[in-house]
């Protein structure tokens, strides 16, 4: 029987049917981090268990940490609390622990893949929903609730009942100034936040095989804005080739290679939905709204459309329908998340600032995706690159993405910024997020305002 | 986890579509590292200002309308995966959370943690909020044993879907990890098997 890639890799992890129930699906590889894990190891202590697996177990503190003096100690005391938990109960149950000053420590989304821990065909969880940013690498990854994280701590299972099938297909060849951030964001404007929902969706197409693996994980990363359980990319000789030689690749990689090459979705699959969209059509993308779907080609302008949900995000964000975002005065940039903050996203933005001068209203963060890459980054000169220009670059996690440190957007304030959500109140109370591509906020950042990137070019 | 029994009470109308995670419970109330007290947080930046005061137009600040039972707009819960929404949801005091549509991960938090997601047609989620605002003293009465939801002065009902292994668990206060525990020397064997 024709099966799809996902089929694939499900099927051969399931441990258990339940009858009218969900399935017991092994985990290969959990990934922790200090915010979505403290009540889950209470629950264990209570139960006077330990980790069953501490070494498909990979931890390390992003959302809660500084980005600027790492090494002393967390001012804020719930944030320190929290980190120093995670530090606690990394010892306790013998997990190793990527924190602050280990030279893995990062976004562990970044982390993953740049480590070459993520691989095809596994089944990879975290309690944080952008877990869908692994899938790139063809693995089945997806977000999970803290009793789920505490689930899988215990047995290295997690009862889960198998989605619907979806697949996307981006075909053509993208236009200049045109990236994976615009692919996805468009994506969503077309399905809507809840189009995705009960699906795990398959990227395929021209469009998408010509993309990098950073781009195919910062494209699978935005799955869950649109509700899907997770986000998954067939892998071939790109994704082979980004593998190769990373810390903990397989030993046998020839072999392992062999392996992975089974790993597609069979011609004759069926997918219970399928949209196919043109490449062409992408222009550069920034959102309006409170909410990923809310986005726009940057030479439309925003609907004017007869309802509530529109009505109530343009005022919180101080927009009119039927304006053009083009012009637009901003206060902040921010280059960084578990969507942007690799290293081809660093190289584009400071390609693009590269001899010219930040715009004296705009306050600019630049935070990198991990230790690794902040030291690429400096090896690269791009630190360099970017202080010339007025902006500075600093150290990594989650950082402004959700405001969670003290990279807060203050109220009322305008930030476009390369992450993943919009929501009210998201980089701050009263922030006013533009969701836009490293491209885009580079051209922000120059400029002062909202900007057609392409323009300048 | 508590047993899920039958519940028959007022209900508070949160007419509103697409509430996200975030304005749920906001990350910066995630930094907690025990179960308790997020009930405070429901929804703080829409129930108090910066300074603390009550935001008198938001539903839950109007003594009006009272009741375990949530009733909201469709894709209630969509954004992140934090579980905290669930816990703010059932330690402020709902049992039930009523929509015609569920994000995917908070239903299944939602579910882990005694708070019933009760997923009914558009038609009927319409007239739950137009009876509700008719009279704030409306009853509904969920029934997880049948699963049927019922506003019982009109006695307009409608059934619902649930999975039956979630509703088991639901009704005898069934934890996940006790199972999954049980399975043991399954894991062991499937973990041979595949290495």
């Amino acid at each position: 029987m024709a099966t799809t890639l996902f089929e694939k890799v499900w099927n051969a992890h399931v441990v258990q049917s339940i009858e009218n129930g969900p399935q017991v699906v092994y985990i290969d590889k959990h990934f922790i981090h200090e915010v979505t894990t403290p009540q889950a190891f209470a629950g264990l202590d209570k139960r006077g268990i330990k980790v069953l697996r501490p070494k498909q177990t990979i931890a390390t503190a992003d959302h809660n940490v500084p980005t600027k003096n790492q090494l002393l100690p967390i001012k804020e005391a719930l944030s320190r609390k929290q980190v120093d938990t995670l530090i606690e109960n990394c010892k306790n149950h013998n997990i190793e622990l990527y924190g602050l000053g280990h030279p893995f420590q990062g976004i562990v989304h970044v982390i993953g893949p740049e480590l070459g821990i993520t691989q095809p065909g596994l089944t990879i969880v975290c309690g944080d929903s952008h877990t869908s940013t692994h899938g790139a690498f063809g693995a089945i990854a997806f977000g999970i609730g803290t009793s789920e994280v505490e689930q899988v701590l215990a047995t290295q299972c997690i009862l889960q009942t198998k989605p619907k099938k979806m697949r996307i297909n981006v075909d053509g060849v993208l236009g200049k100034g045109v990236t994976a951030k615009d692919i996805i964001l468009y994506i969503i404007s077309k399905i809507s936040t809840s189009g995705g929902t009960g699906f795990f969706v398959e990227y395929a197409g021209s469009a998408i095989r010509s993309l990098s693996m950073e781009a195919r994980m910062t494209i699978c990363n935005m799955s869950i804005e649109m509700g899907a359980r997770g986000g998954i990319i067939a892998p071939d000789e790109i994704t082979f080739e980004y593998l190769r030689g990373r810390k903990f690749s397989p030993q046998n990689f020839e072999e392992a290679k062999e392996k992975w090459k089974l790993l597609k979705t069979d011609d004759d699959a069926v997918f219970d939905m399928e949209y196919n969209f043109d490449a062409s059509d992408i222009e550069p993308m920034i959102t309006y709204g409170t909410n990923p779907s809310m986005g726009l080609k940057i030479s439309e302008k925003i609907p004017t459309n007869d309802d509530a949900g529109l009505e109530k995000a343009l005022d919180y964000m101080g927009f009119e329908k039927g304006q053009s975002l083009i012009g637009k005065e901003i206060d902040y940039v921010f280059l960084g998340s578990c969507t942007n903050s690799r290293m081809e996203d660093f190289r584009q933005f400071c390609l693009f600032v590269k001899d010219k001068q930040k715009a004296a209203n705009v306050t600019v963060w630049i935070v990198p995706g991990s230790k690794q890459i902040e030291l690429q980054a400096i090896a690269e000169g791009l630190d360099i690159i970017l202080k010339d220009a007025g902006m500075e670059l600093r150290e990594p996690g989650c950082s402004a993405c959700l405001g969670m440190n003290e990279d807060k957007i203050p109220a009322g304030n305008y930030c476009v910024s390369t992450s993943n959500r919009n929501f009210e109140g998201r980089q701050g109370q009263g922030a006013r997020t533009l969701l836009a591509s490293p491209l885009m906020a580079a051209a922000a950042a120059i400029t002062g305002r909202i900007t057609d990137v392409r323009e300048l070019f | 986890m508590e047993k899920f029994t039958t519940i028959q009470t007022t209900a508070v109308p949160l007419n509103m579509e697409d509430v996200d995670t975030d304005q749920i419970i906001p990350a910066r109330f995630l930094k907690a590292t025990t179960r308790e007290g997020f009930g405070d947080n429901l929804f703080r930046d829409w129930r108090y200002n910066s300074d603390n005061s009550l935001k008198e137009d938001f539903v839950l600040n109007n003594p009006t309308y009272s009741g375990k039972v949530l009733v909201v707009g469709k894709n209630f819960g969509c954004g992140s995966s934090r579980e905290h929404a669930a816990w703010a949801i059932h330690d402020y005091g709902f049992k039930v959370v009523v929509s015609s549509f569920f994000a995917d991960i908070f239903k299944n938090n939602a579910l882990n943690n005694g708070l019933l997601p009760v997923v009914v047609s558009p038609a009927f989620s319409q007239k739950l909020f137009s009876e509700i605002e008719k009279n704030p003293a409306t009853e509904i009465k969920v029934d997880l044993e049948n699963q049927t939801i019922e506003i019982t002065s009109t006695q307009e009902k409608e059934n619902f879907d649930i999975n039956p292994y979630k509703k088991t668990c639901m009704i005898n206060g069934y934890d996940d990890i006790d199972f999954l525990l049980s399975l043991k020397d399954k894991v062991e064997a499937f973990e041979n098997k595949s290495h």
